[in-house]
């Protein structure tokens, strides 16, 4: 059925434009013999096409623009009296004997054009006639389009400033009241449209509307065309005029079209200084207009406006356009009660670009938004609406692209409020926009107050929300999360001890919160900004005396201790001791041996009761050797204590190869090659040894295990130690001894169990060409090795 | 032509003609044979002056017992055929009996002659001004010839020339209100007026504006009456909202109108109506007729 209608909506225009052309012929034979009789008879038959009802608008287009051509002709014959022999006043009432109206409109309008060009009768009073004359077409679609001929015939001879047709008798006022009438007029014809037709058929009509509303739209921009349309007419008579008929018509597809249609003709300037008046009549409109789009347009367009000169921002303040515009959306909420949040909130953010491009320098407004926001958010405890989420993170990170510095936002009490609306997952999105934008802009946080603000809107990151379904996490995306808020950490940065402290404090106490998953992530960050701040008051040691001093190195390693001891529960004991044997180290720089050595306790505690696994405690014990060879602040008694607990940890590896190597490491711990360093040559050869008894232990067992002996690689390693104390001078390491050990590596490697390993083959190479070439080298070195016979 | 002329050809051509002939204006007047011949143009109170001229044929003379001319306005009534009724008659004796044998002109005039009607040409009536000239004959039929002449007389436009206005409809259907400028229009007059919807709750589709001539003859139980639509003008196209009001400007020029002429010589009336009509979309018509009065005004 549709098709058929299509195929006879075809035929129709084909039967149309037919009959134009028709009689557009004849027409045009009378125009060339000078026969205005003929000539208004056979227009007068070609306008009579238009009468048809059968026609979509987009079809009626059609035809009217050929009709609309062929009038053109028609005129230029009128104008030239010579060609007719009757004035142009007689031809004004000639036309108006056609019988039909439509022709009778169209052709009085095409006199009429004449008629003002002639100036023979006041523009003014030409175009009054005319605008009235048009009401008789009450049939919308036909109506439309002869007031839109109207409009076109009449636009170059409206009685502007500075038109020829500008005198006594016109004044650009009645210019103004023509076209205003002629737009009310139209717009009236065009909410007709929306009253006819059954339900079914009603979307496409809808449609085909429209498609007409840029004929009612021309009308403003005729306005605003208008040399004599100052600020001052604009609005005492333009605007109100305009929004009068867009108010009263109640139709919501025009008041919706003409509320843009104003917003983008007339100069922005206009609009800053009726801003009153224009957002006065939003309320007023219909509940089904979209008015959000149409404030959200004015915004956009203001900003740009007051982006595009920083001449033009006073005027903004003058009139006052924030609070306007914040009271306008307030109002336009308040009225429309069934606006989705989605809408609101896009307000809201519309407001907020505008707030920010206009007045950057008013945080207080900024804040006033997201407080608004807020109010009209309270009544949803979480937005469940993808785009209503999507607005309020727009919302939010507004603020953030525009300052570029999160300390601002950090100010704006209402931000983690909007915030709370968000649900998780958004929520944590968000935070990660945050932290990323630190990150890029490389802002430092610097007061104990922006860092709690700054938690109290990433807690989402920091903690479980409440509800948030843990299991539905991904994995990867969790890490991602984690290690910006580990690197987040480093911003928070203070270069006052005492304020970096407060910093810290409050890091602490939130990222506590962050259970087992989140703070083996979060605590190192944490652990390292307190070291640096030790280490920064340990370089302006000498100012530090006074007991006032909030900040002092003992107090942080008091908190470090329960940061780490809370890390233990987690538990995650490696990275506990990791920290632990960290901050020993910082202590040990402090000179605090008390420090250092509770420090010590708590990583040989982690190593006794929490580190299980083989592989761990290995590395454990070369992590607590490797820091432990480096103290210098122990006394004799702790350092004994320490080093013989680590020795006898090292021993009780599960895995002989193990032992071995954490044992030679151990030797490290009674040799430190500094000017006073510990030098304990007896003791290294002890634990040599010992690494050489466990390294044949190992041996054997291979042997009786798997029927073979491993490679020799122990050895050869042990020889380096050798070689290694040998080099510094330890009186117990002798050359008879390395010479004892390689002639063991070798028969080792003869022996028949011996498993061939090019590995530990090649180790051994080069470890002997490096002896081969100290003794070349001569010298003292040289004349030492000299002793190792090969 | 009811007027036997004869079998034969008369004796002698008759020409009659006004004195101002070459400066009176002429206007169209349309014989019954369907042609529109150009006549000269009178109004009542003047003097109408002239010549006859008899010339008989070539070598033939006219015996005659007295020329005489005589003008005549007529009415006639087509339902009565053959029945004129005279309500002017003025007679000149141009010639006492003799014979005419050759060309003779004889002026006549008649001073100040009171023409009351205008000449007017309807469905079922006729109005007509003539001068007959007749030439009587013993034995044979009298020789008679005529000529029109058209008189139109004017008015003054009137001192009282009230707007009409009214109020109609149909109960909570329709109710419209409108205004004609004027009710008494001169033929070249435009009508001007507005109709204002108070009420439409019906779908309609057009509006038209008809100028309607009511021509009655005859009197009593013999009453004619013809109606004629002289003209069909649109005046809205589409359907109005209550509170629309449609413009109305009509020119009388195009049509053939005649001033308005009531109880002629108690034989007939001409009136004018203008008719309202209003179409919905079930082409269901409804209207609303207002007499007007037209007037012939001199024009200048």
């Amino acid at each position: 059925m549709m098709i058929n209608e299509a195929e006879d909506e075809e035929k129709w225009l084909a039967e149309g434009i037919a009959g134009i052309q028709h009689n557009a012929f004849y027409m045009h034979r009378a125009l060339d013999s000078n026969n205005l009789r003929e000539a208004l008879k056979y227009s007068a038959q070609m306008l009579s096409e238009l009468r048809t009802s059968k026609l979509s608008p987009h079809k009626y287009y059609d035809l009217y623009m050929r009709a609309f051509d062929e009038l053109r002709k028609l005129e230029i014959f009128f104008k030239d009296e010579g060609k007719h022999g009757v004035s142009v006043v007689d031809l004004y009432e000639l036309v108006q004997h056609a019988g039909n109206i439509l022709p009778r409109l169209y052709l009085l309008c095409t006199v009429g054009s004449v008629y003002i060009k002639s100036k023979e009768a006041p523009a003014k009073e030409v175009l009054k006639d005319l605008v009235e004359m048009c009401h008789a077409v009450q049939h919308p679609l036909r109506g439309l389009f002869v007031r839109s001929y109207l409009a076109q015939i009449s636009r170059d001879k409206l009685p502007d400033i500075g038109s020829e047709y500008e005198g006594d008798d016109g004044t650009v006022m009645d210019a103004v009241e023509f076209v205003l009438q002629n737009f009310t007029e139209m717009n009236k014809l065009w909410v007709r449209m929306q009253h006819q037709g059954p339900g079914r058929v009603r979307e496409k009509q809808e449609k085909e509307r429209n498609e007409l509303r840029d004929l009612v739209g021309k009308n403003l921009h005729v306005l605003s065309q208008i040399e004599g349309v100052d600020l001052e007419m604009y609005k005492e008579t333009v605007l109100p005029r305009v929004l009068e008929q867009v108010v009263n018509c109640k139709d919501d597809l025009s008041q919706y079209y003409l509320m843009d249609c104003i917003i983008q003709v007339f100069p922005d300037e206009y609009h800053l200084q009726t801003l009153e008046t224009l957002l006065g009549a939003c309320p007023q409109l219909q509940p089904t207009v979209d008015i959000k789009t149409v404030l959200s347009r004015l915004m956009d367009r203001l900003s740009n406006y007051a982006a595009s000169s920083a001449d033009v921002l006073p005027e903004f303040l003058q009139v006052e356009a924030f609070g306007k515009l914040s009271n306008a959306i307030g109002k336009v909420i308040e009225t429309q009660v069934d606006m989705p949040a989605v809408g609101a909130i896009t307000l809201y953010v519309s407001l907020l670009t505008f707030t920010l491009r206009v007045h950057p320098d008013r945080l207080d407004y900024v804040d006033l938004v997201l407080g608004a926001c807020v109010k009209k958010l309270s009544n949803i405890p979480k937005l469940d609406d993808s785009r209503a989420t999507k607005q309020v993170v727009a919302l939010l990170s507004a603020p953030l692209e525009k300052y570029n510095d999160i300390v601002t936002a950090l100010t704006l009490s209402n931000y983690p409020r909007v915030m709370d609306h968000l649900d998780n997952g958004t929520n944590k999105v968000m935070a990660m926009v945050i932290i990323q934008s630190i990150m890029k802009n490389n802002t430092c946080i610097s007061t104990a107050d922006k860092v709690e603000v700054l938690f109290e809107l990433i807690k989402g990151l920091i903690k479980d929300m409440d509800g948030s379904d843990v299991d539905e996490l991904d994995e990867d995306d969790f890490k991602d999360e984690q290690n910006s808020v580990a690197r987040l950490i480093h911003m928070l940065y203070n270069n006052e001890p005492e304020e970096m402290l407060k910093i810290i404090c409050t890091v602490r106490k939130h990222t506590m919160a962050g259970g087992p998953k989140r703070l083996p992530f979060t605590v190192p960050s944490l652990v390292f900004s307190a070291l640096r701040l030790v280490r920064q008051l340990q370089g302006q040691e000498g100012d530090i005396v006074g007991e006032e001093v909030p900040a002092t190195p003992k107090k942080i390693f008091q908190l470090l201790t329960q940061i780490i001891e809370d890390l233990s529960t987690v538990p995650s004991p490696e990275l506990a001791l990791r920290l632990s044997l960290q901050c020993a180290e910082a202590a040990n720089d402090g000179d605090l041996e008390h420090v250092a050595y509770e420090f010590f306790t708590q990583a040989f505690v982690l190593y006794e009761e929490e580190i299980a696994d083989s592989k761990a405690q290995v590395t454990a014990i070369h992590l607590i050797v490797g820091t432990l060879q480096r103290m210098n602040v122990f006394g004799v008694e702790n350092r004994d204590t320490l080093t013989h607990k680590a020795t006898g940890y090292s021993a009780r590896l599960l895995k002989k190869p193990d032992q071995c190597r954490a044992v030679y490491a151990c030797s490290h711990l009674f040799w430190v090659d500094d000017q006073d360093g510990v030098k304990d040559g007896e003791r290294v050869l002890l634990c040599l040894k010992r690494a050489l008894r466990i390294a044949n232990a190992a041996q054997q067992m291979a042997n009786v295990a798997r029927g073979s002996s491993g490679p020799v690689t122990l050895f050869v390693e042990i020889l380096n130690k050798y070689l290694y104390f040998f080099e510094k001078g330890n009186q117990q390491i002798t050359g008879a001894a390395i010479q004892g050990l390689i002639e063991l590596i070798n028969t080792e490697k003869q022996s028949d169990s011996a498993t061939p390993d090019s590995a530990s083959d090649a180790f051994l190479a080069s470890t002997m060409r490096y002896i081969q070439f100290q003794r070349q080298k001569g010298g003292i070195m040289g004349e030492k090795f000299e002793s190792i016979k090969l | 032509m009811n007027y036997l002329v004869g079998a034969f050809k008369p004796p002698c051509n008759i020409f009659i003609s006004f004195a101002d002939g070459r400066s009176r204006k002429q206007v169209p007047l349309k014989k019954e044979n369907g042609k529109t011949v150009m006549v000269a143009l009178f109004q009542s109170q003047e003097n109408i002056v002239g010549e006859v001229v008899i010339e008989p044929i070539q070598g033939k003379k006219v015996e005659h017992n007295g020329v005489k001319i005589e003008l005549l306005g007529q009415i006639e009534l087509y339902f009565d055929r053959g029945n004129f009724y005279d309500f002017t008659s003025l007679v000149r004796e141009l010639d006492v009996p003799g014979e005419l044998y050759e060309r003779k002109s004889y002026p006549f005039e008649f001073s100040t002659v009171e023409m009351p009607y205008e000449s007017y040409n309807g469905v079922n009536v006729r109005l007509r001004y003539i001068l007959k000239v007749t030439i009587s004959r013993n034995y044979v039929s009298n020789i008679v010839e005529y000529q029109d002449f058209v008189v139109r007389n004017y008015t003054p436009p009137p001192s009282i020339n009230n707007s009409i206005k009214m109020e109609v409809g149909i109960e909570d259907c329709l109710h419209i209100e409108f205004e004609y400028s004027k009710s008494k229009y001169h033929l070249k007059d435009v009508i001007i007026g507005k109709i204002y919807f108070l009420l439409v709750r019906i779908k309609l589709k057009n509006m038209e504006l008809e100028i309607r001539r009511r021509e009655s003859t005859g009197s009593g139980p013999n009453t004619y009456v013809e109606t004629e639509t002289l003209a069909k003008f649109e005046l809205m196209d589409g359907a109005p909202v209550r509170g629309e009001s449609i413009p109305i400007r009509l020119f009388l020029s195009p049509y053939e109108l005649t001033p308005t002429y009531r109880n002629i010589n108690n034989k007939f009336s001409v009136k004018y109506y203008l008719n309202l009509v209003l179409v919905d979309e079930e082409d269901r018509r409804y209207f609303k007729q207002q007499e007007i009065t037209v007037y012939r005004l001199l024009e200048t």
